[in-house]
């Protein structure tokens, strides 16, 4: 270091031990990026095409969305860029309004997850009595029943329908995401600036919205990617056992299943009608993978910046 | 420089040394251009505050730097080799058997699946050059040497068995095990209280004595390396400010920056008594669950005066401030402030009641919420209490800084653009900022450096000489007693052992317990602990044990 | 010891509430049927008396505590009761115990969770150690993005994609029969063993990295190696010991997402397993079926947690060896 900072008299105004540069937000955000690997870009291009085909489906989408043909099972044509379905209907047509209503209905769950996991979590962490104890013991016995198998058991009692489906999966998924907000919420309250908050008097609200929460948005954000990528996973899962979204809506499960049948045979067709029937059933399953890999890019490379421990 | 040195007696010889380490995306210089050097059996004291580079500098000795952190010059001369530059397979053949370190913390250093005989000599097994029956019993010898309790099973137990003043002794008899050359103590005693440090220091101190070890003690304590050290050498800024003979060094250090760091110790404020009580704790009992922390603890605050509670880990002296504050309702007894009785329950007080007491935490970086600004968090209090919003608002916040000795340019800058001293001047802002009557410190001093602990000292003195703020200062350290208050609370396993004017009870006959408390604070005299331990050793039975 | 049996005895006692208030919730959801099911189960020509001889048959008119009690000593007896299939509207009763159509496949399931199993967690616990040793290397890296996308993409898309890659030489629908061998048996699964194995090795090899990066960073890591412990001592001696909790939760979480990743493989593969059973009884509205599958598969999740627990708890030095 230099001499002058050796003969500086001691005086509060400068001192600097192991103080962090102080930078605007701007700079850090491009910092971030400047140093974000292949993946994460990759990851949040893909993010940003789904968003414009999920807004923009209507302009983008050929036809209609449950538009029937004459010619249903048609391979692909300048008409029709991927052919068309079991009953007729344009498969890029399908595909594109997939992205609005598969990632829409995923997206309203885990949201719905965050409000119901998220507010009772806060809650149980700051109170750490009774209340407390009765939520956590209730979510442990949920969580005692793998969701899908859960899901499986209340679709075989109600109508799947697609408020029933964003409900039931939407409650079930909020149990993590309770756990999760609750144990990081724990390490927060026990903090001097929560207790001084305490001491100064002010109410709950203050205390969760002010003080906590702001702490706590990391890992919930990085929480919010995985259970989307696990409630579309498992709505999509749902669907193609024919147990989720229900026809006539375009939705990437059910797509996948309704060509199912094609893939057995692609060994016994010639080459280039073979690929064809090869992509039916991949294309939808593609577009949810893609999806789920570049969300998963995102998240991993956000953990590894904001914590660095955190893998999983 | 001590004696000229017997050039084949020179054990370690690190020149020009410097490291890097990287953070906050850049890399910065820790260690810059430092020669050290070590003969046989010589004890060198590395002293600095934190950030010094002091532990970076004593795991350099090992040729070892820590994840994140790299040479990028110097040469480390360990007997005639090249640590610095020597792969890690080889380091290995030093590490642990010619070169032993011992950490701060024996509790998180000890591996908690296996026993404590089987940790203590495991270096010296890879040696094979005694049989593990021989080493089993010399680690029991030394168990002996350092006066652990039970020397023969005490190695079969496991580290949560045992108590952290032992768990760094027995850490001290694993690093001697192998009969090493050299022994880097890093900050051995930082994490015991001033009871069980005693004992500590001198079975370290024995031991490398009589088996003539060389070691670097790391500490940024002056009274114990004072103790410890044959040479001080002191860093700042990772760059050395001077080098002496321990009693050269203390009697006439050179550098200005040395004798600021020897004369905070020597801050004293007259005492004064006031009469005048505002806040008076009686007969309080309290306890967490079931078991009872408080007892009987009566405390009387004066207007405008400040009270030290003194007291190691477990003396109670938080509990009773969380009392105070209605955080934790007391069993029995009465909380009076200003002749009114203050409901026990932190929720039945009125606002105009939190407002009238303040508190100041030890760590300022948890007390401060790490995504507000500094204009928020003074701000907060303002509005809450005061209801001053907006132009209002900013110009007291303003006002308060220029207070605490900041300015306005540090409005909208966050806690970790802070230092740890200009941290704690914002908790001090914060709590100022309510207009209080009182203002709870609890321990606001020991995480701090040195001068940095004597600027917020003097702050605090100066804002009560100004406003008439009363004190209860929570301590457990003598000298911060000695710079700030009137009076002294000495508590001890939940109760009040005594309670006076300050040079009252500093000064003999003490009860009992004072005294082990007060004596076993180290002073700045290189001969302070032969004393003690010879007047102990008078006294015989009559001294208390440290609850170990 | 005291301690010790207390504390198992505690998380044992929570394993039972737990199990017992799961039963109750999967038994309960039969009555959230709405009331015209038995109508719906035996068709619209069913009369006013054979629907009441069904609704009574099923005991639909006692309370639910007496109707718990009844079905739940039945289950430990191994009598999930019939199904609803095979039943119709003249009140001939051809419906067979649910027990009699699970069991073969529940044997079925059972063979495909072992044997992905057996090769899923030694593969996944060595590479996960291998990745955290060489961390940051381009061997971790590239290991890392690919269990990141295997993990991302839904079971039917790899088992798509396997299929089309290997579909030309293994068999793609393992349609076993209960009278053939162990190797038959082996050849018809290996498609579906593969694609549970994929997913699995993914997740647990993340887990066991991202736990014993956790303990490697722990202070008396960095004590070893600064008492000059080799790399290798320094994993079995000094890490591994206290890895056992962790990596036996990695285990249980995994083998238990395997009891929920089973459905799709069986599904896609058409292996006659409990999990295709429980689909298809979903689809016809087979509750009693429905119900001994959930149950099955709860009970599963459940007791392989607690024995990921037990682990912990038996591992514990503090435990082991109270002050």
């Amino acid at each position: 270091m230099t001499e002058t900072q050796n003969q500086a008299a001691p005086s509060a105004l400068n001192e600097t031990a192991a103080v962090r540069l102080r930078r605007s937000r701007f700079e850090r955000i491009r910092i971030l990026l400047s140093r974000a690997p292949l993946t994460a870009w990759f990851g949040m291009i893909v993010v940003s095409l789904y968003a414009i085909a999920a807004v923009f489906a209507p302009l983008l989408a050929p036809y209609g969305e449950a538009e029937i043909f004459a010619k249903a099972d048609d391979i692909w044509s300048s008409k029709h860029w991927l052919g068309t379905d079991q009953i007729g209907r344009d498969v890029l047509t399908r595909l594109v309004y997939g992205a609005r209503n598969t990632v829409g209905i995923a997206l309203g769950t885990t949201t719905l997850s965050f409000l119901i996991g998220g507010g009772l979590g806060l809650i149980a962490a700051i109170d750490r009595g009774w209340i407390d104890q009765i939520f956590s013991r209730g979510i442990d016995v949920l969580m005692a029943i793998p969701s899908l198998i859960f899901a499986l058991m209340l679709l075989a009692i109600f109508d799947s329908s697609i408020i029933g489906l964003i409900l039931i999966i939407g409650v079930l998924d909020a149990t993590r995401v309770f756990r999760l907000t609750r144990s990081v919420s724990l390490n927060i309250v026990v903090m001097d600036y929560v207790e001084a908050a305490r001491l100064r008097g002010e109410n709950m609200g203050w205390i969760m919205t002010r003080e906590i929460l702001p702490n706590i948005l990391p890992p919930l954000i990085a929480e919010f990617g995985l259970r989307f990528i696990f409630v579309f996973l498992t709505i999509a899962a749902l669907s193609f056992l024919g147990m989720g979204v229900q026809p006539p809506t375009a939705d990437w499960g059910s797509m996948v299943r309704e060509n199912a049948k094609w893939i057995t045979y692609v060994p016994y067709f010639p080459f280039p009608d073979a690929m064809y029937y090869a992509l039916k059933p991949l294309l939808p399953a593609g577009c949810i993978a893609l999806l789920t890999i570049a969300v998963n890019f995102i998240v991993d490379w956000f953990l590894h910046e904001t914590s660095g421990l955190r893998d999983v | 420089m001590s004696e000229a040195p017997n050039q084949s007696s020179l054990l370690l010889d690190m020149k020009n040394i410097s490291i890097e380490g990287f953070s906050d995306e850049r890399w910065h210089p820790i260690i810059n251009n430092v020669d050290l050097t070590l003969h046989r059996g010589e004890v060198l004291g590395l002293i600095g505050e934190s950030g010094a580079g002091k532990s970076t500098l004593g795991k350099a000795a090992m040729g070892y730097t820590q994840p994140g952190c790299r040479f990028t010059g110097g040469d480390v001369l360990f007997d005639g080799l090249e640590l610095s530059r020597m792969n890690v397979r080889d380091l290995r053949s030093i590490w642990g058997t010619r070169i032993s370190y011992v950490a701060q913390s024996a509790a998180a250093s000890f591996n908690p699946a296996h026993r404590l005989l089987d940790q203590t000599i495991r270096a010296s097994k890879r040696l094979g050059e005694r049989s593990e029956q021989v080493l089993k019993n010399d680690a029991i010898d030394l168990f002996r040497r350092l006066n652990l309790p039970e020397p023969e099973t005490i190695g079969n137990r496991y580290p949560h068995q045992v108590s952290g003043g032992q768990l760094q002794r027995v850490m001290t008899a694993m690093a001697m095990s192998p009969r090493p050359d050299l022994i880097i103590f890093d900050e051995p005693t930082t994490a015991l209280d001033v009871t069980t440090q005693v004992e500590v220091l001198s079975s370290i101190r024995d031991l490398v004595a009589q088996f003539n070890t060389a070691a670097i003690y790391i500490t940024h304590d002056l009274a114990v390396v004072a103790q410890m050290a044959d040479r001080i050498k002191v860093l700042r800024f990772g760059e050395e400010v001077e080098q002496a003979e321990t009693r050269t060094m203390l009697s006439a250090p050179e550098e200005d920056y040395t004798k600021s760091l020897w004369s905070v110790r020597s801050l004293e404020k007259p005492e004064q008594a006031g009469d005048d009580v505002l806040l008076s704790i009686a007969n309080i009992d309290a306890a967490y669950g079931s078991s009872k922390v408080l007892h009987d603890v009566s405390i009387n605050l004066p207007r405008g005066r400040t009270v030290a509670v003194v007291g190691e880990s477990g003396s109670g002296k938080s509990t009773t401030a969380r009392v105070i504050t209605g955080l934790l309702p007391q069993l029995s007894g009465s909380v009076t402030f200003e002749g009114e009785q203050l409901p026990p329950k932190l929720r039945d007080r009125s606002k105009d009641q939190l407002r009238r007491i303040q508190m100041i935490y030890q760590m300022a970086d948890t007390a401060m919420n790490p995504r507000q600004t500094v204009g928020d968090i003074i701000g907060r209090p303002l509005e809450f209490y005061l209801g001053l919003r907006g132009r209002d608002q900013e110009r007291r916040v303003i006002e308060l800084l220029e207070m605490i000795e900041l300015d306005a340019s540090f409005y909208d800058r966050l806690p970790d653009e802070l230092s740890g001293g200009q941290k704690q001047r914002i908790c001090i802002a914060r709590a100022l900022a309510a207009k209080p009557d009182i203002i709870i410190c609890d321990e606001v001093t020991s995480a701090l450096d040195q001068i940095v602990q004597e600027g917020i000292l003097n702050l605090l003195q100066r804002l009560q000489d100004e406003f008439g703020i009363a004190y209860l200062f929570i301590t457990h350290d003598i000298a911060t007693v000695r710079a700030i208050s009137d009076e002294i609370v000495v508590m001890w396993q939940g109760k009040v052992v005594e309670q006076g004017m300050k040079n009252e009870i500093l000064s003999p006959p003490h009860p009992d317990y004072s005294e082990l408390l007060l004596s076993s604070v180290p002073e700045m005299d290189p001969d302070w602990l032969d004393t003690l331990l010879a007047q102990r050793a008078a006294e015989g039975s009559k001294t208390i044990k440290a609850q170990d | 010891m005291l301690r010790l049996v207390e504390v198992i005895g505690k998380r044992l006692l929570l394993g039972f509430v737990t199990l017992f208030i799961v039963s109750l919730l999967i038994f309960s959801a039969i009555s959230l049927l709405p009331g015209d099911f038995a109508q719906a189960v035996l068709g619209q020509s069913a009369t006013e008396e054979t629907l009441a001889a069904f609704r009574s048959g099923l005991g639909l008119d006692k309370p639910l505590f007496s109707r718990y009690f009844d079905w739940i000593t039945g289950v430990m007896r191994g009598d999930f009761g019939s199904s609803f299939s095979g039943r119709n509207s003249s009140g001939f009763d051809l419906s067979r115990p649910v027990l009699e159509i699970m069991a073969p496949k529940l044997r079925n399931t059972v063979f495909l969770a072992l044997v992905t199993a057996a090769v899923a967690v030694p593969l996944a616990l060595v590479l996960g150690l291998l990745t955290a040793l060489f961390r940051n290397s381009i061997f971790d890296r590239g290991a890392n993005g690919l269990t990141l996308t295997t993990i991302s993409a839904p079971e039917f898309f790899l088992a798509y994609i396997l299929i089309i890659a290997f579909g030309g030489f293994l068999p793609t629908i393992a349609n076993v029969k209960p009278d053939m061998g162990v190797l038959e048996r082996l050849r018809l699964i290996s498609l579906p063993t593969i694609t549970l194995t994929l997913v699995i090795v993914a997740h647990m090899m993340r887990m066991t990295r991202a736990a014993i990066i956790n303990l490697l960073a722990s202070p008396y890591i960095e004590m070893a190696r600064l008492s000059g412990a080799s790399q290798t001592e320094i994993i079995f001696r000094h890490a591994l010991p206290n890895a056992w909790a962790p990596i036996a939760t990695v285990i249980a979480f995994n083998l238990a997402y395997l009891v929920v990743g089973v459905v799709v493989v069986e599904v896609v593969f058409t292996y006659e397993g409990i999990g295709k059973l429980m689909v298809d009884s979903v689809g016809s509205r087979d509750i009693p079926v429905v119900q001994a599958c959930a149950l099955i598969f709860a009970a599963t999740y459940i007791l392989l947690n607690l024995l990921a627990d037990l682990v912990g708890i038996l591992t514990n030095p503090r435990l082991l060896h109270p002050r």
